[in-house]
């Protein structure tokens, strides 16, 4: 047997109208990868910054190699060997990439630059991440800060590594090497604790799997004694019979000879994507795939005006459009849903039903607000139809778990019911059974007439919802997928280049 | 926009050092301006150096601003305590027994005194600096006033020998009417002002606490889940800039050489803009502590070319301080907006949480 690095016995902790945890209790062992599973607001980021001294536990006990501690802060959860990825990013824009990994650890009273930059820069240039070390932080893709967050934790020397939802903004190659290095440091002997909700990825590196359940432990099992269905089942309390819709969602077809919602002719836009031709017809669902940075949000952007567009002739709805700004597409009846919604999404002060009508009211005119009770009865409609969970309507947002903040978002633009739907990673960060309820919602609107643009980097998922795919590379569209033509296979060898030009 | 490169390696700058460049260049062009357009006392070296020789004790006091600021905090207690602290100083300079030294030590201690007590309210036990700070600025003025209400001349002899010390600049200078050359001179406090600025620039960059302040300001909770003590750095950026306010009492004391309540009216807002002219974002986290000395001085200089335009009416110069504030604060909000992609046109929630401010 293991030695045990972490324990964690019967830890409970309460919000105001939540029972985040009840008696939860964890261990973590040396050399082990152990997975924290559970749906959108079981308790694992709250178990986690428990143990990080980010919140203060209501009961329970915390043992380090078998002897009791106290952790008061995070600085103390350092200097205890505990070092943590948190699910959002927190590390400080205004400082400088090297700054951000340095920072607040060791003993030291001066700033050696030179030195930090250097060790900075081998750090850097070990994991491949495409950053300088004095480049200031802010003007870093969200991917790179996460993979900043990730080297300053691994750097430390540590006992316990924390990472709480790492992979959420990562792409293929980052989290291939995020799995090295995971692997690496558990032949040291370290303990990682590992929260995600893309299944594939436990299975891939993890040994053991502890599964929460609305702030409810429910049992901690090696990997092989549980197969995927039964995680699933474990992690909903529902019985497999009620999961077969999973695959349900996927055998819905749609065709439509429809008109057009929206037409582009030679867009191109100042973030770099080239020009490109690109419509959408009313009830159609579409997607852009491509490898990340290959100009699948880029396009996107462009169309919504986010980032400005340098060339193109839009028309929507047939008329010629002039789309210069996110207003301007708004009054356009087009929504977006940004990928990077930490950034540009959330105001986590306001209310779960200020948040989501924030885009109708904007679109409405801010001179005629809605009154109590409409913004109320929006509010519960989508609470309960994306199953957010929420102490009530008027709870902050920031008060929410990382992925019921995410279907927030996705409430909002939602409920503004416009002709055109950009989602552009609306499943990112949400648990399996709410993404099956998302992709049904998808293909419902569509049914309704609704344009729909889905975005995802996990393509299986594109494969369920979309019934046309633009496949980008170095942003470019290399090709478009129909039909028959629509596998996984297919789009990877487009993606690739190559075969598929020639048998178009 | 392009991205600017003047920053080592290739690097874009820094926001501080954006700002600070902008805010130098701006400095250095309005004088650059008024010494061709209005020539005489513009060319006159001693005027320049009268820009410090005015204002050493508010460069003082801007710098401790400037250290509450970049956490995103403020101080406006500090014109209060100057003046209390030229009173009390004034009252023991004058009294039986008073001497220099001590008179130092008393103008650190109150301005300690109100940095401690301020600085635990607001990092302990989350008081709202502005509410407690402008709590202070009542009772500093008020105490003050209990000490002495009507203002005394400092007459004490090694005061005024100290007031007397003035440094002359070997080949800077001009010549008088009579022909001689006149070497410029700086006072005492200058002297001490800079080497305060320095100080204050060295921590900044390059102590593990002008770090922490910087990041405590570009997101506190991140700072804290860094591992960063928030508290108690924040703790100490309030002693700090109540200690500074307590020195710039003392220099205020020593150029005008008198203490009264009426002393340094406003000079509180006056460190706010030239921290903000400066490049210290009331956000917090960005700024750099050489921008705001030139803040300091092209507040005083902009006064100086409204005299020189001939309105002399005293409100011209609170309507240029205003028009200056306004028009450096609009300049960085458009730059900065730029910098970001020009995001600054979307809809308040799609913008970066950095542009909203936290
Ligand atoms: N600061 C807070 N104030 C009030 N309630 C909170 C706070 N943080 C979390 N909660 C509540 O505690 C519960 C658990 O949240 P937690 O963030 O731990 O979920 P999670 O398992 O990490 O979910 P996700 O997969 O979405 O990240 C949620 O119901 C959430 O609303
Ligand atoms: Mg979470």
């Amino acid at each position: 047997m293991k030695e045990t690095v972490l324990e964690m016995r019967n830890i409970s902790k309460e919000f105001p109208g939540v029972k985040a945890l009840q008696n939860v209790s964890f261990t973590l062992r040396e050399g082990e990868i152990h997975a924290l599973m559970g749906e959108n607001g079981a308790g694992k980021s709250t178990l986690i910054k428990v143990l990080t001294g980010v919140y203060s536990m209501d009961s329970g006990q915390i043992c380090l190699s078998g002897k009791p501690i106290k952790i008061k802060s995070p600085q103390d959860a350092q200097a205890f060997g505990i070092s943590t990825v948190y699910q959002e990013v927190t590390l400080c824009p205004n400082l400088t990439v090297a700054e951000n990994m340095f920072i607040g650890r060791g003993k030291y009273s001066f700033v050696k630059w030179a030195e930090m930059n250097r060790k900075a820069k081998m750090l850097l240039d070990n994991l491949g991440i495409p950053a300088k070390p004095a480049q200031q932080l802010a003007s870093c893709s969200l991917g790179v800060q996460q993979m900043v967050a990730i080297a300053r934790a691994v750097d430390m020397d540590c006992k316990a590594l924390i990472l709480d939802e790492p992979t959420s903004s990562l792409d293929e190659q980052e989290v291939v090497k995020l799995f090295s290095l995971m692997r690496d440091l558990r032949s040291r002997g370290v303990g990682i604790v590992f929260v995600t909700h893309f299944l594939e990825q436990v299975y891939e590196v993890c040994d053991k799997i502890t599964v929460l359940r609305s702030g409810e432990f429910v049992g901690e099992y090696s990997v092989e004694e549980l197969p995927r269905l039964d995680l699933i089942a474990k992690m909903m309390g529902k019985e497999l019979s009620s999961l077969s819709e999973i695959s349900e969602a996927a055998s819905m077809v749609h065709e439509s000879e429809s008109d057009f919602v929206y037409e582009a002719k030679n867009l191109s836009g100042s973030n770099g994507t080239k020009p490109f031709d690109f419509s959408i017809r009313r009830g159609e669902v579409n997607g852009f795939t491509g490898l990340l940075g290959s100009g699948r949000s880029e396009s996107v952007r462009t169309i919504f005006g986010a980032d400005k567009a340098l060339s193109g002739d839009i028309r929507v709805g047939g008329k010629p459009a002039r789309i210069a700004k996110p207003f301007d597409a708004m009054k356009a009846r087009i929504g977006y849903l940004p990928e990077d919604r930490k950034r540009d999404g959330i105001i986590a002060d306001l209310s779960v039903r200020d948040n989501i009508i924030m885009a109708l009211q904007v679109m409405r005119g801010a001179f005629r607000p809605f009154s109590k009770q409409e913004a109320e009865d929006f509010a519960t409609e989508y609470i309960e139809l994306l199953g957010i969970k929420t102490a009530s309507a008027d709870a902050p947002v920031g008060s929410l778990s990382g992925g019921n903040q995410q279907k927030v978002i996705l409430a909002r633009w939602l409920l503004t019911h416009p002709d055109y739907l950009i989602l552009d990673e609306p499943t990112r960060g949400i648990d399996i059974g709410t993404k099956v309820e998302i992709q049904k919602l998808v293909l419902r609107l569509a049914s309704e007439g609704m344009a729909i643009t889905f975005i995802s980097s996990e393509i299986e998922e594109m494969l369920r919802v979309c019934s046309r795919m633009i496949v980008m590379r170095d942003r470019n569209v290399v090709g478009e997928l129909t039909g028959s033509e629509l596998t996984q296979d297919k789009i990877m060898r487009t993606i690739a280049g190559g075969a598929a030009n020639a048998q178009a | 926009m392009p991205k600017l490169r003047f920053g080592k390696g290739g690097q874009p700058l820094t926001d501080s050092n954006l700002l600070l460049v902008i805010t130098v260049s701006i400095f250095a062009a309005m004088y650059i301006i008024s010494m061709i357009a209005f020539g005489g006392g513009f060319l006159n070296p001693q005027q320049f150096l009268n820009l410090f020789n005015e204002n050493a004790s508010l460069i003082v006091l801007a710098c401790g601003l400037s250290i509450v600021m970049v956490t995103a905090g403020i101080d406006i207690s500090v014109g209060g305590v100057t003046a209390l602290v030229t009173v009390c100083c004034a009252v023991h300079l004058q009294g039986q027994g008073g001497n220099v030294p001590a008179s130092l030590i008393l103008a650190l201690a109150i301005g300690v005194a109100f940095g401690l007590i301020q600085g635990l309210l607001v990092a302990y036990l989350d008081v709202q600096p502005f509410i407690i700070t402008l709590a202070g600025m009542f009772l500093a003025r008020g105490a003050a006033t209990m000490v002495e209400v009507n203002p005394i001349t400092v007459t004490h002899a090694g005061f005024a020998a100290l007031r007397k010390i003035e440094i002359r600049i070997p080949g800077i200078g001009y010549y008088a009417k009579n022909g001689n050359f006149i070497n410029s001179k700086i006072e005492l406090g200058v002297i001490i002002a800079l080497i305060v600025l320095i100080a204050v620039f060295a921590m900044f960059k390059w102590t593990r606490f002008g770090r922490n302040l910087y990041a405590i300001g570009g997101n506190s909770q991140s700072a804290l889940m860094l591992g960063i003590n928030i508290k108690r750095t924040k703790f100490f950026a309030y002693l700090l800039c109540g200690g500074l306010a307590g020195l710039g009492g003392f220099i205020y004391l020593l150029h005008t050489g008198s203490g009264a309540v009426t002393q340094a009216t406003g000079t509180e807002m006056k460190a706010i803009a030239a921290s903000i002219i400066g490049g210290f974002l009331l956000s917090g986290g960005v700024g750099n502590i050489l921008g705001t000395l030139f803040g300091v001085i092209s507040l005083v200089t902009i006064n100086n070319i409204v005299v020189s335009m001939g309105l002399k009416g005293p409100w011209w110069q609170g309507i240029t301080t205003g028009a200056m504030l306004c028009f450096f604060i609009v300049l960085q909000s458009i730059i900065m907006s730029r910098r970001n992609g020009g995001k600054a046109v979307r809809p308040i929630w799609m913008r970066k949480s950095r542009e909203i401010g936290s």
